[in-house]
């Protein structure tokens, strides 16, 4: 106990650390990087080219919409990894910031609100009537518009803690899509802000420079796939920078501190409230941003696509990955997207085939993903790519329990 | 306190008061946790609250750094009134508190426990200076820096959680119970550097059940029992009261 060894300078341990981290992140982003160029060369120039039976296979088991839909999967994914796998927040009700996200979009993007004539660098040629809002600026209002949301919504609920937030987290989750689902008469004046069940139908095209050789005008409409696939993966790499950045920073730091032990992270200063609720913004941001996308993937806005079953699922994805760790999410985001776009149902008509049997395979998918976190839990708690910090404590859990153990898990009255 | 004073002259105190207490009373629901406490610090000291389970010294210590709201009474640091500040406030005027059951966060390292404690501080130069003081007290923790916390042994989680207090550079720190659990050796090396800390120019508040181990580096003692005060003075007067030590200090 009583040896001494010089202490090491403050600065080399550290700027050690931010080199490993630094390094790991830029293998796995040139390894997305370069997966993303890899398909989209592939699927623009190289598929159209290809004899019809390579084609088919790609078309039934791999299509380029599904992997558009990855990616709305995976930037909301990212978004719920701040919340959960960063600040530790259980967000069960994530769907609403996807749902108002879409209705953004449907909104700023659409002849919805016929009564007015707005235009703005929007949709070429331009349309009479409604809003038309160019993209990349809905994309941003978008996300500004649920971050606030994030706020309104947290700002009553983070004061409560752990099953409690959960459960308030998922009540918002199912209030917000319900009010779109019922927003064709609000109030007494009958306000119609969402068209009711029939949705907004249909969205601009997506705006887009023309970076790209042999691009056709200024929007990118339904049929344009691998090009907006292309501008789809640079919001994901948008996203995926930005959690990075804020990560290593302050606030990630204090994140990380209130996952860990709340109570000591306000003993250190801080601000419990304050850093929660950024928690709430940056990921109701994403999630603005998937909801963009989402509404430009499917080139509109429909309610029932915004149900509980999609805030699971993105859980699902997130545990699945490796909760607090960006890359890990973003494979289990691909992973179980793809399984529920198009795998599942072909591995079903494959199986159904050999087996001569007719087992509807898709209607059976959340058997499939409850089965996915049983196991996950049983045998790889920390995901398929752990956390760096998280895998090195599983693995010495028991140390530390030898060692007097180190959380006292008492319900504690915390001041926020 | 001033009457106190006259007619019982141990208790006379150098040095101005830092932390002023006056008919602080604390409440879990309707159970009195601390009733009409009243206790000062002044600059320089190691003070020490003493008393066996349940007495309210942790209690205290958490109303200090703003856990737990008082229903009554001041809190008075440095000439401003904390009572019912949110934690960030208060360690932002420079109390640190390290918590009983040492708290440290057990998946990060030994070096980013460091960092979190200097959460507020600004001054990259000021934070450097104070984490090799704070290696320098516990060579130990140099050793262990990249380390995770949460695989230490007990005493090393004791000196992180000490050192990660004082890396928030506190002009008044406290202590919850740094003895718990430890060997007596440890007891002994822990208490020691807490003797340090106060001679480098930090004022301690010491919670401790260990209160002859306490009283030995204390300079004021308060006893505390059922959430009341029950005797203050002088804490080696106190310890060597054999009645008071029989009837308090489990002695």
């Amino acid at each position: 106990m009583a040896t001494t060894t010089a202490p090491k300078s403050p600065t080399s341990t550290k700027s050690a650390r931010a080199a490993k981290s630094g390094a790991n992140n830029r293998r796995w982003a040139l390894i997305f990087a370069g997966a993303a160029i890899l398909v989209f060369v592939f699927y623009q120039y190289l598929l159209p080219h290809l004899d019809q039976s390579v084609k088919s296979v790609f078309d039934s088991w791999l299509p380029i919409s599904t992997l558009e839909e990855s990616l709305v999967w995976i930037i909301c994914a990212i978004g719920l990894n701040i919340v959960v796998g960063y600040a530790g927040l259980l967000d069960l009700g994530y769907v609403a910031f996807w749902a108002i996200g879409g209705y953004t979009a449907g909104w700023l993007m659409s002849s919805f609100f016929n009564n007015v004539d707005f235009s703005f660098f929007g949709v070429i040629p331009p349309q009479p009537g409604g809003i038309h809002i160019n993209f990349w600026i809905v994309l941003v209002i978008a996300a500004a518009f649920c971050a606030l949301w994030g706020v309104i919504i947290g700002a009553p609920t983070l004061r409560l803690k752990g099953d409690y937030l959960a459960i308030v987290t998922l009540g918002f989750g199912e209030i917000i899509p319900q009010v779109f689902y019922n927003g064709d008469c609000i109030g007494p004046a009958c306000w119609n802000v969402s068209n009711g069940t029939q949705g907004i139908y249909p969205v601009d095209s997506m705006n887009a420079p023309k970076i790209l050789p042999g691009m056709k005008g200024a929007t990118l409409g339904i049929f344009d796939q691998p090009y907006k696939y292309i501008f789809f993966c640079l919001v994901a790499a948008l996203c995926v920078f930005v959690s990075l950045r804020i990560r290593e920073g302050r606030l990630g730091r204090a994140w990380l501190a209130i996952r860990e032990d709340e109570l000591a992270a306000s003993m250190m200063g801080v601000p419990l409230m304050r850093t929660k609720l950024a928690a709430y913004a940056v990921g109701a941001a994403m999630g603005g941003f998937g909801g963009v996308i989402f509404a430009e993937y499917v080139g509109g806005v429909v309610p029932d696509r915004f149900n509980f079953s999609i805030s699971i699922t993105l859980l699902a994805m997130v545990v699945l990955g490796g909760m607090g760790n960006v890359w890990g999410v973003m494979v289990g985001a691909l992973v179980l997207a793809w399984i529920n776009a198009t795998g599942l149902k072909q591995i079903g008509v494959t199986f159904n085939q050999v087996f001569h049997t007719s087992i509807n395979f898709p209607a059976n998918n959340y058997l499939l993903f409850g089965g996915i976190l049983v196991l996950m839990m049983l045998f790889r708690r920390a995901g398929l790519f752990p956390e760096m910090r998280t895998k090195a404590v599983l693995e010495e859990d028991e140390v530390a329990d030898d060692a007097g153990g180190t959380h006292l898990s008492d319900p504690e009255e915390v001041t926020a | 306190m001033s009457a106190q004073t006259a007619d019982q002259p141990w208790l006379a105190r150098t040095g101005e008061p830092m932390l002023e207490i006056a008919n602080l009373s604390v409440f879990y629901g309707n159970i009195a946790a601390v009733q009409d406490l009243s206790l000062d610090v002044r600059k320089g000291e190691i003070v020490t609250v003493v008393g066996s389970n349940g007495a309210g010294k942790s209690t205290t210590l958490r109303t200090i750094s703003g856990l737990i709201k008082p229903r009554k009474g001041t809190i008075t640091f440095q000439g401003d009134q904390i009572q019912g500040k949110k934690g960030n406030e208060v360690v932002r005027r420079g109390i640190c508190h390290s918590p009983e059951g040492r708290r440290i966060f057990p998946r990060m390292t030994v070096d980013e426990n460091l960092d979190l404690g200097a959460f507020l501080q600004n001054d990259k130069a000021a934070v450097a200076a104070e984490r090799d003081r704070v290696l320098e007290l516990f060579p130990r923790l140099a050793e262990r820096i990249n380390q995770k916390a949460g695989t230490m042994s007990g005493g090393e989680q004791q000196m992180l959680a000490v050192g990660r207090a004082m890396m928030g550079n506190p002009t008044l720190l406290l202590l919850d119970e740094p003895s718990m659990g430890l060997a007596p050796i440890l007891v002994d090396l822990i208490f020691d550097t807490i003797e340090k800390i106060r001679d480098q120019g930090t004022t301690i508040l010491l919670v401790e059940q260990n209160a002859l181990a306490a009283l030995r580096i204390a300079d004021y003692a308060y006893v505390m029992e059922s959430g009341h005060l029950k005797l203050e003075g002088d804490a080696k007067q106190l310890s060597r009261d054999d009645a008071i030590v029989r009837a308090y200090l489990g002695g």
